[in-house]
Parts: C-alpha cells; sequence; structure tokens
C-alpha cells in the first residue's frame, strides 16, 4: 500500500507546476490548463484523504465530484471568454489585455 | 516494493512529466496533449486509491469533455505566428520563485511538521462495501448530498447558458 | 392564521427584490413595464406590511414579549465554532414600521413616473434603472425592519448604503458651470465614503457584541442575563480607560447610526445628497435611510440602557448630546439656505437630531413617534419641493425654447430666489407642502406638533420629576430642542413664502404649472396622513405608546410645555412670515436676514464651514499622499534622475565642445590635423562614452521604472503572482513559523 505523503508529495508538485503555469504562461487557454492542474492536486489530496483517513464516510469522493463539476463549468465558461476577447480584441495573450492599467 | 508502489511511480512520472510539458511547451497543441497525459495520471492514482467510479468519471470528464474543450479553444484562438511567441510572459521567474517556495513549504509540512502525516504513514484501513453504491447512495439521499448534487446542476445549466451568451457572436 | 401570516414575514424584503431582479433583467427596455413591476413589488410589500400592522395593532399582547417577538428562522449558517442563525421576525417596533415604510415608498415609487418623466417627450434616460435601484432600496430598508439578528440588519443597511450611492449618483453625467459645486457623481461618492465610516465604526461594533456574546440575534444578544453579563464586563481600552463593555458596544453602534442618519460629525453627506433626483431625497430622508440609524438605535435600546449613568455609562449622554447639538445647529444652517431642497435636507438633519436626542434621555415611545409623522410629513416636503422643482424647470424649459435665452445654463430651478408666486400656479402642491411645512413646524392639530411636544414634555418631565439620567442631559435636550422647534417654524415659513408668496421672480416661475396627477396624488395622500397621524398619539390617547412602549411609563401631558412649544411655533412661523410674506422679496432683492445677521449669516450659509474643515484636515492630505505616491513612483525617481543625467550630459558635451573650440582657434594649421583628430577622439567619446553612459544610466532607471509600475500594470497575472506570493508566504508563516513561535 503506497503511504499518504507520497501522495500528498504528488498532488503539491502538480499544485505547484499549476501555480506556474497560472502565473507564467502568456496564452489565456494556457492559463486555464494551469488551473486544471490545481484543481487536479486537490482532487488527488481529497481521494487520498478519504482512502487513508475515512473510508466509511463519502464526503471524499462526494467532494471530488463537485471539483468535477466546478471544473467542467469553469472550462466553459473560461474557454467561452477566451473565445469573446479573441473575436473582439484578436488576442488571447493575457499581457496584451490591460485595459485597467493604472 | 510491490506492485502498488511501481505503478504509484509511474503514474506520478506521468503525472509530472506531463504536468511540466503543460506549463512549458510553446505549442498549445502539444501542451494541451500533455495535459490529457497528466489527466490519465491522475485516474490512474484514483484506481490505486479504489476509487473505480472517479477514474472512470475522469476519463470521461476530464479527457473526454474539458480537455477536448481546451484543445477546441486552442484551434479557434490559435494565430498563424503562434510558434514564434514565447510561451511564457516577462515575470515567469517570479512565478518560478513562487511556486518553488509553495512547493518547499508544503514538502516541509508534509514531510514534518504536520500533525496528521506521522500517523498515516502505514496502511490504510480496509474497505468495505462497494465504494461505486455508496457513493450514489450519498449523492441522492436527502439527508446527505442531494442538495449540493441539485445545486451542481444549476451550476452546470447557468455555466452552460453563461458559456452561450458570452461566447455568441455579437450581430451589430 | 396570524401565525400564518407571520411566517411571510420574509416575503416583504423580498418583492421588491423580485421587482429589481425583474427589472435589470427581463423589462428595462420598457418603461412601462418596469414602472408596473416596480409598483407591484413595493406595492405588495405594502399589503402585507398592513396586514401585519393591522394585525399586531390588533393583539399587542400577543406580541409583547416574552411570547411575541414572533422569529421565523430560515437559515443556520455554520460558522466553525457556533451556528449564525439568520431569520425574521415581527414585533411592535417593526409591525409599527411596516406601517410607515413600505406605504411611503409606494407613494414615492407612484410618484416618480411622473417625476421621471414617463409619457412625456423627455424621460430621464435611465427612467427603468431608476426604478430598479428604488425597488433594491425599498428592499434594504424593508429587509432591516424585519430582520431578528444584527448580522443581516448589517447586511441590509451595507445595501441601503450601495443604493444611495448609485441613486444619488443617478445623473452621474450631470456637471456644473460653478467648479466649487459639487455634482453628483462626487455627491454619491461623498455620500457612501462618509456613511462607510460610521459603517466601519458600527462593524467593530457587532465584532465586539459577537466576540462577547457568541451571538448577533436580538433574542439572545437583549436577554436579560446577557445585558447584565454585558453590564458587569469591564473593557480596558488605550486611551479612554475602563468602560463596561455594554457602553463600549453601545458608542460603537451608535457610530453606525450617527453615520447613517447623519448626526455631526458626519452630517455632511445628506445635504450634497440632494443631487440626486428629488423620489431619491425622499426614499432617502424620508422613508428609508436615515430612520434606518434611529431605527438601529430604538432597536438596540436595550443595550444603550444596560448601563446607568452613574455607572460609568455614558452612551445615552453621547447620544443625547449628539442628537441635541445636531438638532440645534443643522436647524440654524437652515435658515440660511436658498435651495429649497438643502433647506428641507438641514431641517432632515434636525429633526433626526430630536429622534436621537429623545433616544438620549429614554424617551422611546416619543422618539419612535416622531420618526413615523416626520416619515409621512418630510416625504410630503420632499415630494412636495421636487413639484415645484419639476414646475419651474418646465417652466424654464417653455421659455426656453420660445427664445434662446440667455439664462440657459446658469438658471437653477432649485433656488427658491427664482420661485414665488407659485400658489397660483400650482395650488395642490403649494396647499399640501403649507400641511407638510405645519406639521413639520408644529403647529397645532397637525402630526408634528404631538410627537415634538411629545419628546419636549418628556425631557421636561425627566428633568423636573424622574431624573433617571441626571438632571443635567434632560434639561441640555429640552433646552436646546426647543430653540430649534422656534427656528424651524421660522425657516419652514421662510421657505413658504419664498416659493409660494408674493410675485414670481424669474420667468420660468412664471410660467410654471402644475405637476401631473401621478405627482399630486401622493402628495395629498401623504398630506391626509400627515395631518391624521398625530391624533393618534395625543397625550390623552397615545396608541403608539400601547404599541412600543409596554415597557415605558407613560409620559403626563404637560401644559406648560405644549404651551411654550405652540407659542414658539406660532411665534417662529409668524415672524418668519413677517419677514419673508408681508412684503415679498422681489427680484433681485437680498434677503434681509442677511442684512441683520452679518458675518453670522455667512457663517451659517457655508454650514459653519464644516466640510471646509474636513477638506482641509481629511481629503487634503490623503490626496497630498496619494499625489506623492504618484509623484515618487514617476517624477521623482524616474523623469527626475533621467532629466538630471540628460541636463548633466549636455552640459558636458557643451564644455568638450568649448575645448574642440579653443584647441581649433588657438592652434596654428600646423597642429590642425592634429586637432581635428583630437576633436574627432573628443567627439567619438561625447557620443559614444557620455551618451552611452547617459543613456545606460537612463535605460537603468527606466527599467527600474518599469519593475516597480508592474505593481499597476493592469496585467492580471501581475496582480495575481503578488497575491498568490503573499498568501504563500503568509501560509508558510502559519505552517512553519508560528508551531516553532508557540
Amino acid at each position: 500500500m503506497v503511504p499518504l505523503s507520497w501522495y500528498l508529495m504528488v498532488s503539491a508538485a502538480l499544485f505547484c507546476l499549476g501555480i506556474f503555469g497560472v502565473l507564467a504562461r502568456r496564452n489565456a487557454v494556457a492559463i486555464l490548463m494551469g488551473t486544471e492542474l490545481m484543481l487536479n492536486a486537490a482532487n488527488i489530496n481529497l481521494v487520498a484523504f478519504w482512502r487513508h483517513l475515512r473510508p466509511d464516510v463519502m464526503s471524499g469522493q462526494v467532494f471530488t465530484l463537485m471539483v468535477f463539476v466546478v471544473a467542467a463549468a469553469e472550462a466553459a465558461v473560461g474557454l467561452a471568454l477566451c473565445i469573446a476577447i479573441y473575436s473582439s480584441r484578436g488576442t488571447v495573450v493575457v499581457e496584451d489585455m490591460d485595459l485597467l492599467k493604472g | 516494493m510491490g506492485i502498488s508502489h511501481v505503478l504509484f511511480i509511474l503514474f506520478s512520472v506521468l503525472i509530472l512529466g506531463g504536468g511540466v510539458m503543460v506549463v512549458t511547451r510553446r505549442n498549445l497543441v502539444q501542451a494541451a496533449g500533455a495535459l490529457i497525459l497528466t489527466l490519465f495520471g491522475v485516474a490512474g492514482l484514483y484506481v490505486l486509491l479504489e476509487a473505480g467510479f472517479l477514474a472512470a468519471v475522469q476519463i470521461l470528464i476530464y479527457i473526454g469533455a474539458i480537455a477536448i474543450l481546451i484543445i477546441f479553444a486552442v484551434m479557434l484562438t490559435r494565430r498563424l505566428a503562434d510558434e514564434q511567441e514565447p510561451g511564457l510572459n516577462s515575470q515567469w521567474a517570479w512565478a518560478l520563485g513562487t511556486a518553488v517556495m509553495a512547493l518547499a513549504i508544503l514538502v516541509i509540512v508534509i514531510q514534518g511538521t504536520w500533525p496528521l502525516a506521522g500517523g498515516v504513514v502505514g496502511n490504510a484501513p480496509p474497505l468495505t462495501g462497494d465504494s461505486t453504491s455508496r457513493l450514489g447512495v450519498a449523492l441522492l439521499s436527502p439527508e446527505q448530498y442531494a442538495f449540493p448534487f441539485e445545486v451542481a446542476s444549476v451550476l452546470l445549466l447557468s455555466a452552460m447558458l453563461g458559456a452561450i451568451v458570452i461566447a455568441r457572436e455579437k450581430r451589430h | 392564521m396570524r401565525e400564518a401570516l407571520f411566517n411571510l414575514t420574509w416575503l416583504i424584503p423580498l418583492f421588491p427584490l423580485l421587482a429589481f431582479a425583474l427589472i435589470i433583467l427581463w423589462t428595462h427596455p420598457s418603461r412601462k413595464w418596469s414602472t408596473w413591476v416596480a409598483w407591484i413589488g413595493i406595492g405588495l410589500a405594502w399589503l402585507l406590511g398592513w396586514t401585519m400592522f393591522f394585525l399586531s395593532w390588533g393583539d399587542i399582547h400577543h406580541l409583547t414579549p416574552p411570547e411575541g417577538n414572533h422569529p421565523v428562522p430560515l437559515w443556520a449558517l455554520p460558522t466553525g465554532g457556533s451556528v449564525l442563525k439568520i431569520g425574521f421576525q415581527i414585533d411592535t417596533l417593526t409591525a409599527l414600521m411596516l406601517f410607515m415604510v413600505p406605504f411611503v415608498c409606494l407613494m414615492i415609487f407612484v410618484y416618480s413616473k411622473g417625476y421621471m418623466g414617463y409619457g412625456t417627450e423627455h424621460p430621464d434616460p435611465r427612467y427603468s434603472r431608476f426604478f430598479a435601484y428604488i425597488s433594491l432600496f425599498a428592499c434594504g430598508m424593508l429587509g432591516l425592519v424585519v430582520s431578528d439578528n444584527l448580522l443581516t440588519l448589517f447586511i441590509f443597511w451595507e445595501i441601503m448604503g450601495l443604493c444611495s450611492y448609485l441613486l444619488i449618483g443617478f445623473w452621474y453625467d450631470k456637471s456644473y458651470p460653478d467648479p466649487n459645486r459639487i455634482t453628483p457623481r462626487q455627491a454619491g461618492l461623498k455620500a457612501f465614503l462618509t456613511t462607510r465610516v460610521g459603517d466601519v465604526i458600527m462593524l467593530i461594533g457587532l465584532l465586539l457584541l459577537y466576540s462577547q456574546v457568541g451571538s448577533l440575534s436580538f433574542k439572545d444578544v437583549f436577554s436579560q442575563e446577557t445585558l447584565h453579563m454585558l453590564a458587569e464586563q469591564e473593557l480596558w481600552m488605550p486611551i479612554f480607560g475602563t468602560a463596561p463593555v455594554a457602553t463600549v458596544i453601545a458608542i460603537l453602534i451608535f457610530g453606525g447610526a450617527v453615520g447613517k442618519s447623519a448626526q455631526f460629525p458626519l452630517h455632511v453627506w445628506l445635504p450634497d445628497a440632494m443631487e440626486g433626483p428629488t423620489p431619491v431625497s425622499a426614499l432617502i430622508h424620508a422613508a428609508t435611510m436615515v430612520s434606518a440609524g434611529v431605527y438601529l438605535v430604538a432597536r438596540c435600546f436595550p443595550l444603550f440602557m444596560a448601563v446607568p449613568l452613574d455607572h460609568g455609562g455614558v452612551q445615552l449622554a453621547v447620544v443625547a448630546f449628539i442628537g441635541a447639538f445636531t438638532a440645534l445647529a443643522a436647524s440654524t444652517i437652515a435658515l440660511a439656505q436658498n435651495d429649497v431642497k438643502r433647506v428641507l435636507a438641514y431641517s432632515t438633519i434636525s429633526q433626526l437630531g430630536y429622534m436621537i436626542a429623545a433616544l438620549g434621555i429614554g424617551a422611546y415611545v416619543a422618539a419612535v413617534f416622531h420618526l413615523i409623522t416626520h416619515a409621512f410629513f418630510k416625504a410630503l416636503l420632499f415630494l412636495g419641493s421636487g413639484s415645484v422643482i419639476h414646475g419651474v424647470e418646465h417652466g424654464h424649459h417653455k421659455i426656453a425654447h420660445g427664445h434662446h435665452d440667455h439664462e440657459e445654463g446658469h438658471f437653477d430651478p432649485n433656488d427658491m430666489m427664482n420661485m414665488g408666486g407659485l400658489m397660483n400656479k400650482m395650488p395642490r402642491t403649494a396647499w399640501t407642502f403649507i400641511i407638510g411645512g405645519g406639521a413639520l413646524a408644529g403647529i397645532v392639530p397637525l402630526a408634528g406638533f404631538w410627537s415634538k411636544d411629545e419628546i419636549l414634555a418628556h425631557a421636561w418631565h425627566e428633568f423636573q420629576h424622574t431624573q433617571h439620567f441626571g438632571t443635567f442631559w434632560p434639561l441640555f435636550v429640552w433646552l436646546l430642542l426647543t430653540v430649534a422647534a422656534a427656528l424651524t417654524a421660522f425657516y419652514t415659513a421662510r421657505q413658504i413664502c419664498l416659493t409660494f408668496l408674493g410675485e414670481p421672480r424669474t420667468e420660468a416661475a412664471r410660467h410654471a404649472h402644475e405637476s401631473p396627477p401621478s405627482m399630486t396624488w401622493p402628495l395629498m395622500i401623504l398630506a391626509f396622513f400627515a395631518v391624521i397621524l398625530g391624533l393618534f398619539g395625543t397625550p390623552w390617547a397615545n396608541q403608539y405608546h400601547e404599541l412600543v412602549g409596554e415597557a415605558f411609563a407613560a409620559t403626563p401631558f404637560d401644559p406648560f410645555v405644549a404651551g411654550l412649544s405652540t407659542v414658539l411655533a406660532v411665534g417662529g412661523a409668524v415672524c418668519g412670515w413677517l419677514v419673508y410674506g408681508r412684503a415679498p422679496l422681489r427680484a433681485g432683492q437680498v434677503d434681509p436676514l442677511k442684512r441683520w445677521l452679518g458675518p453670522v449669516h455667512g457663517v451659517l450659509e457655508n454650514k459653519y464651514y464644516v466640510d471646509e474643515l474636513y477638506r482641509l484636515i481629511v481629503i487634503r492630505p490623503v490626496l497630498r499622499l496619494a499625489e506623492l505616491c504618484a509623484k515618487f513612483d514617476y517624477d521623482w525617481v524616474i523623469n527626475r534622475l533621467v532629466n538630471t543625467i540628460g541636463q548633466l550630459s549636455i552640459r558636458t558635451a557643451e564644455r568638450l565642445g568649448g575645448l574642440d573650440l579653443a584647441v581649433v582657434d588657438g592652434t596654428v594649421n600646423l597642429v590642425g590635423r592634429a586637432a581635428r583628430g583630437l576633436s574627432t577622439l573628443s567627439n567619438t567619446v561625447d557620443l559614444k562614452g557620455v551618451d552611452g553612459a547617459v543613456n545606460g544610466i537612463g535605460h537603468v532607471v527606466k527599467a527600474g521604472g518599469r519593475q516597480m509600475r508592474t505593481l499597476q500594470s493592469g496585467w492580471v497575472q501581475d496582480y495575481l503572482l503578488l497575491a498568490v506570493t503573499m498568501a504563500i508566504i503568509l501560509l508558510g508563516f502559519m505552517l512553519l513559523v508560528l508551531p516553532i513561535l508557540r
């Protein structure tokens, strides 16, 4: 049986990759991929904790499903935003979107 | 080192290798492909964790829907000059520092200071019964998660409507 | 039946909220539908509210604690350690507010249709949005009065704050030729920020209360044991020393009321809030927002009563002082204002001061009574003044259309000096306005007389007989409020005379005409209530006392106080008539008060320079600091450094050039070639070395500046990077450093 801390390590590494992707990628779609990585890292955590700590209560799996739902909604809306921005401004490079510049 | 350890390492390599490619590949189609690898690895971990239903859902929803949706978006918004442009922005070094710092903190916490870390190094308690059917019961019984389940469906519906409204071609 | 109806309490704020959502989402393209949706929303709330009120009136004992106070729990929010229960309730105070709020709101909604120009050639371009906002506003006030806990009360309180910002700044694109005059946009911001000061203080009070009691529901907080516990405990504060916790919490919560009810020193937003459309002024200053502050103090009155004055409970003395001071100061300012709405604004502040001062000396029933009557007659006065402005503005448009008038752009339809003689042009508005003015001044059988008299009588009675609050504060309150009553009568008479009597002083006033029926009907209905409402609160048969004042002793009728206040009210009004009515002002004539009072008048006209003081000690330093930061970023660090180095390099180049010439001139042709070589060399040094160095430094500085400017780059990833980095540092601190420290 693989110990819990291994899962946590993998999920921590995946989460940090996601952070890096969100902060450093130029393309908005790539940023969305970074958020997907972070959500998956959270999911690994949830399922690992569920299995190792409370397999008798289903909340870990239910929460994972909720994260799926939120991820699907987020991907749909986020990508729709990308397409809308692309059609109006001709770019999805986040650095070019500085309408709020101070 | 049992077979599960070997599988775990295999899946972890898949996950982290894919993750690194997702955040570094300049070509977004390749990045999306790497994302699919990562998602497969996560599904493998779910199998190792005896959450078979979640593994199936992971493959169906994440790979079947979200990853494909992302590839669509890449195709729809791609510029011809995409290949020449840098994939990372000017602050990538700062971002890398932040990510590494986060990783260091998490590793230290998981390894040592966190109270739960010491207690559960050993084997997990045995799983009783069929977790998939128990999940189904939990999701649909009113005293458990029926209400969040319904809210989730409303969320999906509104996200769908919102996506349609946002991405619709504006008629002038 | 009764229980079933009381369980519907939560529907009352829901109807206007639904109206708001419907208008914003669907009906906003159609003015007609938006009007109807808003009317139906508030109309249903009104029907339900009056049902509740008459049910409770019919059976008062059913509603008084302990078996009364009908809570309708809706939701239980787990907050980790405890559970926040959220719900609604009906008790007698709520029932009384439900009599006033939805009805006055309904009148204002009906009136708004005409005021915003429905069906005319020039309806307001944001007509539907206006109805959406006022619906949300009504939702905020109704939710506030039916809340059974301070948390939802605070949420609805803030909804009103937001709506006041949106509505005061409703004509945000308006600007005036006079740069000193505040624009609607600035006025909205000012109202929002000023009330925010009070709200933050109130929030601190609520947090303190929650930390002490562990609950925010009225039932838990105002139970005898809790109040006793709060009164016993002491709290040490850095400057003020120790005080009972109840006192501290009460004063902090009163801070919120000071902001919302526009009491000194946070009163400055209310007069400027007149920049909003007039129905909004009526809504904010009569029915909803400012009443909320008084309602809050009335609602928390058990907390204010928890510690007596001789045990260090200064909270009621603070309340009494601020109320009485505000009442007097605002009524003196109202003497010298020329804007028809500003006079009313200051009279609102002054009347709110009455209520607050009344609460400060324990005249709970009288304060609530005055809150109700004031809401009706002040709504009437505001709507009446709106009708006058509307009429004068139309008159102005009429003549401006006839021949392109020179007055265009300078004409102010709010200025009473531009009015006069409107009695014949707009008779309905005039008569209802006079009734409202009479009620405000406290002329005998009208509503304002009874409520004001009860406050004064209570203060006098408190001073003479009971002395629960010492002798000084009741006397202080009584004295200030009596003087304010006389001044109120005077400025009301002045306003009526300047507006309606005499001859029109401008062409616009000459061409004014009566407003449409959707505006005059609400005026007449409100006038009816301004006449009769007081009759339910006479000292002989005080229904209000029976309804809300079970716990308090009735105030006996005092012929001395009643006689004195009648004499002062009539005297003030007669003085006003003698000055302004007997010989009406003609166009261009100076206000006689200005002549008599001299420099004092200037001080009053400028509102005791409070705004200027705030500008000096608060606003300007803040702006300076902001400018300094901007300067540091752009001018000093970047531009100045670059400029200095650039100038240095130019000087150096000139010197070197001069040396060149001297060398060339000083030597003969023999060394010409050498000189040329030298000069070429120096030129190269100049171009490559010096310029290069200068440019290099410039580049370095520019790059540094660019790095610093990324803080405000507008790129979402920059902000995110900062936020994530900070979050991770905090996380590391909490997980790694704190355990070691512990």
